[in-house]
């Protein structure tokens, strides 16, 4: 057995302190601490010298056994003032815990010798597991799916090469007609009987309208991902191969109102719920009343923040346009078989690049068809 | 459509801010892209009109002058002036002390201070076009209109706003500045002053000295035409000139001025002829002849055809209908007589003529858009008037109107009862007939507590339904005052969408296996598309490609991604790269029901997903050192077996053969022997075409609609399991080099206590005979019965290998 140092036991001088109930309270509290700490101190001192299991019992015995040091001191409260007690008592336990956990740990070392163990050294790397990812567009497009999903719209999807009469005549968009200016369209090198070509990239998702009323009477409520194409010049902020999302909803009773909800309901999901919104007058051929919403960029929090807008960033009010939609036009309907003094319905079309743009501060259009894994990998 | 400020207030009075005047227009529709501002700068009080009413010499040097300047109200002031054109009796622009002016010496912006220059104090100053921040002319002072008047703030006469406007199609009204005015008016509540259009015809009468003959009424639904006799032909007051080179218009001469202001001013398109070069005074309308030939204003000459519409003398076109006019009868210096020409032309064949041209002018713009017949009469009666203020003259009287067929009033009834439906809130009728009539329509008369009936006015061509009109009312009164409300009607019936939810579920998947997704252009070149064996005759091409080296709609993914690996190769390929695209092939399409499901009149858009591996396995790892090694064909296998597993189907792979993989490295997929796609490492060939020669590459590519027929549907079964142990042996066989692993598992499988067999190591070289290789397979036993004892299994292993041997010729290895 290992001897301690004889200091060990020396511990009635703590005691005269306490026995005397007329010392002033600063008085006690002082020279507890410092008590308290000496005895800390020394039996830290002895635990680092202790070499074996058995002078690291003799150690535990004499602080921490039933009448060590530390269990001694805890237990002279009842020789302190009520009024200092609970002073004293959080020093003692404080000691306590103290040696009670360099304790443990001598005895993990003395036990568990190093060089001697299957110890690690926990700080080297994993073994790392290939780590994929979903493209940007493709986790916008279902963040979209779920907002409109909640509100109770279905996916569907349509063809990208399109016909002309779905993607122009059955939206009032007729042969010659001035709108037709505004979708550059990529034609099909193919031409019909009547020396027209029928077949086009589709210019945008909404011919699907019209391919899902042709196919099921109302109710309708749909949307449309799905890639769209224009003839346009690519740069930092076109890009002539995109990809939309369309939203469709009709039956009895359907009203502006709603596509002004629904809408908002969309911009609190992707953006947050303090988004503000606004809608101005637009002019699309197959909606009438034709609108744009718009977000304010400095309503955002600070999460979908990051890209640029078109204007000034120190504005108050930042209004970005985010989709084109309206209420679907009696034609369109009437060329679906709807009755439209029956039916009412609204439709939309968001721009999925602008929507991710926005949420992930993606600078950049042509990022997104680079696919250079050094963007991919951020999402 | 470029609006200036003090354009549009010669018909409205406006009375806020330029920025809140374009808030409200883009909020109803009619949206300003951008303002721009000139000339607001200038302080009204500081910067003021000055008259220079005398100059004396400095005494001390010869390039500076000393004029005196009157500023009204008796207010004058001598400065100091260093400009070689200052001259008495000039009207200038004269800066006050404080006026905040561009400095010359200093270089910027400062309110200008009393200089002392050779000894006179000067206390003020002549401006120059540099110093007033209105140009970068610095050689003089501006010199402005004799007429400007004295005191009066330079900014009145310099400064403006100018409003950009994205005009919609629907709105060819808006084309014109009377239009926007008319917006303006109705969006703030003020009343609009009508331009002028009464002028004295006292001339010899037009009708027997012009005749006019429409020979394709359907083309040209009317023609008026006005003649003035006698003008100067030169150039127009600077007030014109002014008024169109803000509105973004070069000015020419007074009498084509004319005509260019009124249609942007009130949008109908004029021409002015040369009468004296129309022969016979005879103007026909009619269509082009095949060949017929035009110079254009524009010097170009141009081939007609039909149905393109002319405008032509007894002989010759002498202009291309609502398009460009003749070079031939263009009015110039010595044309006294005017012919002035205000016609409605029709939209489609005006488009056409200008698509089949590629020429499109203002005037084409408007007609293309629709313009009403009415509009014709009012803008040759407002242009007349003009030519004989500005170019003298005397106005022929009356005017020719060929009018076959006037289009009859329509009139559009609007009630309550579909505003409520349609926006979902009551708009009291009160209301809803004052925004109508703040836009100029005319009630006609027939309305009740409930509707109200209008006829459009004549600038409006857009209004056919009552749907129009809702539009109107409701974005007067402004679509945030609307109600907003969530959706109430029922949710329709779910239908499943098995094609969308299982390609969500592929995406998942190969994401979590650690792969990257791609989206590529739908694009290919024919080089590509040979190179990857996916070329046929018929592969769909676009008429207009937007790069023409890629005019084919890919009938393959492998060409995209591996131009994708390619391109990540140095930069982002250090770990290896694990990509895949899940996107749409275009298949030519044959008669028949489309493949796919889709329209039959359409290409066969399959969905088709690729996938590529290629480099490091992983990530250099102190612990995983196969991570070194490169990618390949097993990677790819692997992929495809835990995703189709993951989907519940069992599939087998068969040695084939594909132009772009290696052979002998290259697998069919196959399910219940129907294919589904191919795993195999891209050929040398194929690497060198990509630019990644020296690289491997391993293909994955799966036909989707192939995938979902042999994906079980419906939810999974639970399948009872064997509450008895398992046991695990391993058996190592030698065997002929050619036996494949799939034939010694099929015997092994079979036996009806192995549960799984998969082969764990292949091995040839020493100990292993020449044309022979040893394979070791892990052997799961269990039975559903009992717990199998150590000689049971001996006894089947010696069974599974008398099998063998006879089967594959397997020895055990020793």
């Amino acid at each position: 057995m290992t001897r301690l140092p004889a200091a060990t036991y020396n511990y009635s001088a703590l005691t005269p302190l306490f026995s005397s109930c007329c010392i002033r309270e600063p008085v006690i509290t002082q020279q507890v601490a410092a008590r308290a700490a000496q005895l800390q101190a020394r039996a830290l001192e002895q635990l680092s010298v202790v070499s074996d299991s058995e002078g690291l019992e003799a150690w535990r015995v004499s602080y921490l056994g039933r009448k060590g040091e530390a269990t001694l001191l805890k237990r002279s409260i009842t020789d302190v003032p009520p009024e200092s007690r609970r002073e004293f008592g959080q020093a003692a336990n404080a000691v306590g815990e103290a040696l009670a956990s360099a304790f443990e740990a001598r005895q993990t070392e003395i036990d568990h010798p190093a060089g001697d163990t299957d110890a690690i050294d926990v700080t080297l790397p994993g073994v790392p597991s290939p780590i994929g990812s979903i493209h940007p567009i493709t986790s916008t497009v279902r963040e979209i799916c779920a907002a409109f999903g909640d509100m109770g719209f279905q996916v569907v999807e349509g063809p990208e090469v399109e016909l002309d009469h779905y993607n122009f005549e059955k939206l009032n968009i007729p042969k010659h007609h001035p709108a037709r200016d505004s979708f550059n369209t990529l034609w099909i090198d193919k031409t019909g009987e009547d020396g027209q070509r029928p077949m086009l990239l589709r210019t945008h998702t909404s011919p699907m309208q019209v391919r899902t009323m042709e196919k099921q009477d109302p109710p309708v409520r749909v949307i449309v991902p799905g890639k769209a194409y224009r003839y346009e010049a690519t740069d930092a902020t076109h890009e002539w191969h995109f990809s939309q999302v369309e939203g469709l909803a009709v039956d009895k009773g359907i009203t502006f109102a709603d596509l002004k909800g629904t809408l908002h309901e969309f911009a609190r999901r992707l953006f947050g719920e303090n988004v503000r919104v606004r809608f101005r007058c637009d002019y699309f051929p197959f909606v009438e009343p034709g609108a744009e919403m718009s977000i304010d960029w400095s309503s955002l929090s600070n999460g979908a923040k990051g890209a640029k807008g078109r204007q000034q960033e120190d504005q108050k009010e930042n209004w970005l346009e985010i989709l084109g939609a309206g209420m679907v036009h009696p034609k369109v309907l009437e060329g679906v078989g709807y009755d439209p003094a029956v039916y009412t319905g609204f439709a939309f079309g968001i721009g999925i690049e602008r929507i991710a743009q926005l949420k992930h501060g993606i600078d950049d259009i042509r990022l997104f068809y680079s696919n250079d894994v050094r963007f991919l990998r951020q999402f | 459509m470029l609006v200036p400020l003090s354009w549009l207030k010669r018909y409205v009075n406006i009375d806020i801010s330029p920025e809140d005047l374009a808030h409200r227009l883009t909020m109803a529709g009619v949206e300003v892209e951008s303002i721009e501002k000139m000339g607001m700068h200038l302080d009204p009080e500081l910067v003021v009109v000055g008259l220079v009413t005398n100059i004396e010499p400095h005494p001390d040097a010869d390039r500076l002058r000393l004029p005196t300047v009157d500023l009204g109200n008796g207010e004058t002031a001598k400065v100091v002036c260093g400009a070689p054109n200052v001259a008495v009796g000039q009207k200038i622009a004269f800066a006050k002390l404080g006026a905040r002016l561009y400095n010359a010496h200093s270089e910027r912006e400062e309110p200008l201070r009393t200089a002392k220059i050779r000894g006179f104090e000067s206390s003020g100053m002549v401006c120059s076009v540099k110093e007033l921040m209105l140009g970068d002319d610095h050689e003089g002072i501006l010199v402005l209109d004799q007429d400007s008047e004295i005191g009066s703030p330079l900014t009145n006469i310099v400064g403006d706003v100018l409003f950009d406007i994205a005009v919609t199609p629907n709105r060819p009204d808006c084309l014109s500045v009377l239009g926007i005015a008319r917006e303006v008016a109705a969006l703030t509540g003020q009343p609009i002053t009508e331009p002028e259009t009464g002028y004295a015809d006292d001339g010899e009468p037009i009708a027997g000295r012009v005749t006019v003959q429409i020979a394709d009424p359907d083309l040209c639904r009317r023609y008026t035409a006005s003649l003035i006799e006698g003008v100067t032909v030169g150039p127009s007051p600077s007030w014109l000139q002014e008024t169109l080179i803000r509105a973004g218009q070069r000015p020419i001469n007074n009498v084509v001025d004319a005509t260019n202001f009124v249609m942007l001013e009130m949008n109908q398109p004029l021409h002015a002829f040369d009468l004296d070069l129309v022969k016979d005074q005879a103007i026909v309308v009619r269509m082009a002849r095949p060949g017929e030939v035009l110079e254009t204003l524009d010097g170009q000459r141009r081939e007609l055809a039909p149905p393109m519409l002319v405008i032509a003398d007894a002989t010759d076109a002498v202009g291309l209908a609502g398009v460009m006019g003749g070079a031939n009868s263009e009015v110039s210096q010595g044309t006294t007589r005017v012919l002035l020409e205000s016609a409605n032309f029709d939209p489609v064949n005006t488009r056409r003529t200008g698509a089949d041209l590629k020429l499109s002018t203002g005037a084409s713009y408007r007609f293309e858009r629709g313009l009403r017949q009415e509009l014709a009469e009012i803008g040759l009666r407002r242009a007349t008037r003009l030519i004989a203020e500005i170019a003298g003259g005397t106005v022929a009287s009356g005017i020719i109107d060929v009018h076959p067929e006037p289009a009859a009033a329509s009139v559009v009834t609007l009630t309550a009862a579909r505003l409520k439906q349609v926006l979902g809130t009551d708009i009291p009728m009160p209301k809803v007939k004052q925004v109508l009539a703040s836009l100029g329509f005319e009630r006609t008369g027939s309305d009740s507590a409930d509707s109200v009936s209008i006829s459009s006015p004549y600038w409006r061509s857009d209004i056919e339904i009552q749907d129009d009109l809702v539009e109107e009312v409701a974005r007067v009164i402004g679509y945030d005052e609307m109600p907003t409300t969530m959706l109430a009607a029922p949710i329709p019936h779910h239908h499943v969408q098995p094609m969308w939810d299982l390609k969500e579920r592929v995406r998942d998947m190969l994401a979590a296996a650690g792969m990257q997704e791609a989206i590529n252009y739908n694009v290919a070149s024919e080089e590509n598309l040979r190179t990857v064996g996916a070329w046929t005759d018929d592969v769909l091409a676009l008429a207009n490609p937007m790069n023409d080296e890629q005019p084919y709609l890919r009938t393959t993914l492998r060409a995209s991604l591996l131009q994708t690996v390619s391109d990540n190769r140095r930069t982002g390929g250090g770990d290896g790269l694990r990509l895949f695209e899940l996107g749409r092939v275009f298949m030519p399409q044959s008669p028949g029901p489309n493949p796919s499901g889709g329209d039959a009149k359409l290409p066969d858009e399959r969905e088709t997903l690729i996938a590529a591996f290629t480099g490091r396995r992983g990530a250099t790892s102190w612990q995983a050192s196969d991570n070194a090694a490169d990618m390949g064909f097993f990677d790819a296998k692997g992929v495809a077996e835990d995703l189709l597993g993951g989907l519940g189907i069992d599939v087998s792979f068969e040695p084939v053969a594909d132009v772009a993989l290696k052979a002998g490295r290259t697998a069919a997929i196959l399910a219940s022997g129907k294919r589904l796609g191919t795993v195999g490492e891209v050929a040398d060939g194929v690497l060198d075409q990509f630019d990644l020669d020296g690289a491997t590459v391993a293909l994955l590519e799966i036909d989707v609609p192939s995938l979902l027929a042999a994906a079980p549907s419906g939810d999974r079964r639970y399948l009872p399991f064997s509450r008895y142990p398992e046991s695990v042996r391993d058996l190592a066989l030698t065997v002929d080099q050619a036996v494949s692993a799939d034939e010694i598992r099929a015997v092994l499988i079979k036996h009806k206590l192995v549960k799984a067999a998969r082969a764990q190591d292949v091995y040839t070289g020493d100990g292993v005979p020449q044309g022979k290789k040893s394979i070791a397979f892990g052997l799961v036993f269990q039975s559903e019965k009992a717990t199998l004892t150590a000689d049971q299994i001996d006894r089947v292993l010696e069974d599974l290998l008398r099998r063998l041997q006879r089967s594959v010729g397997a020895e055990i290895r020793s």
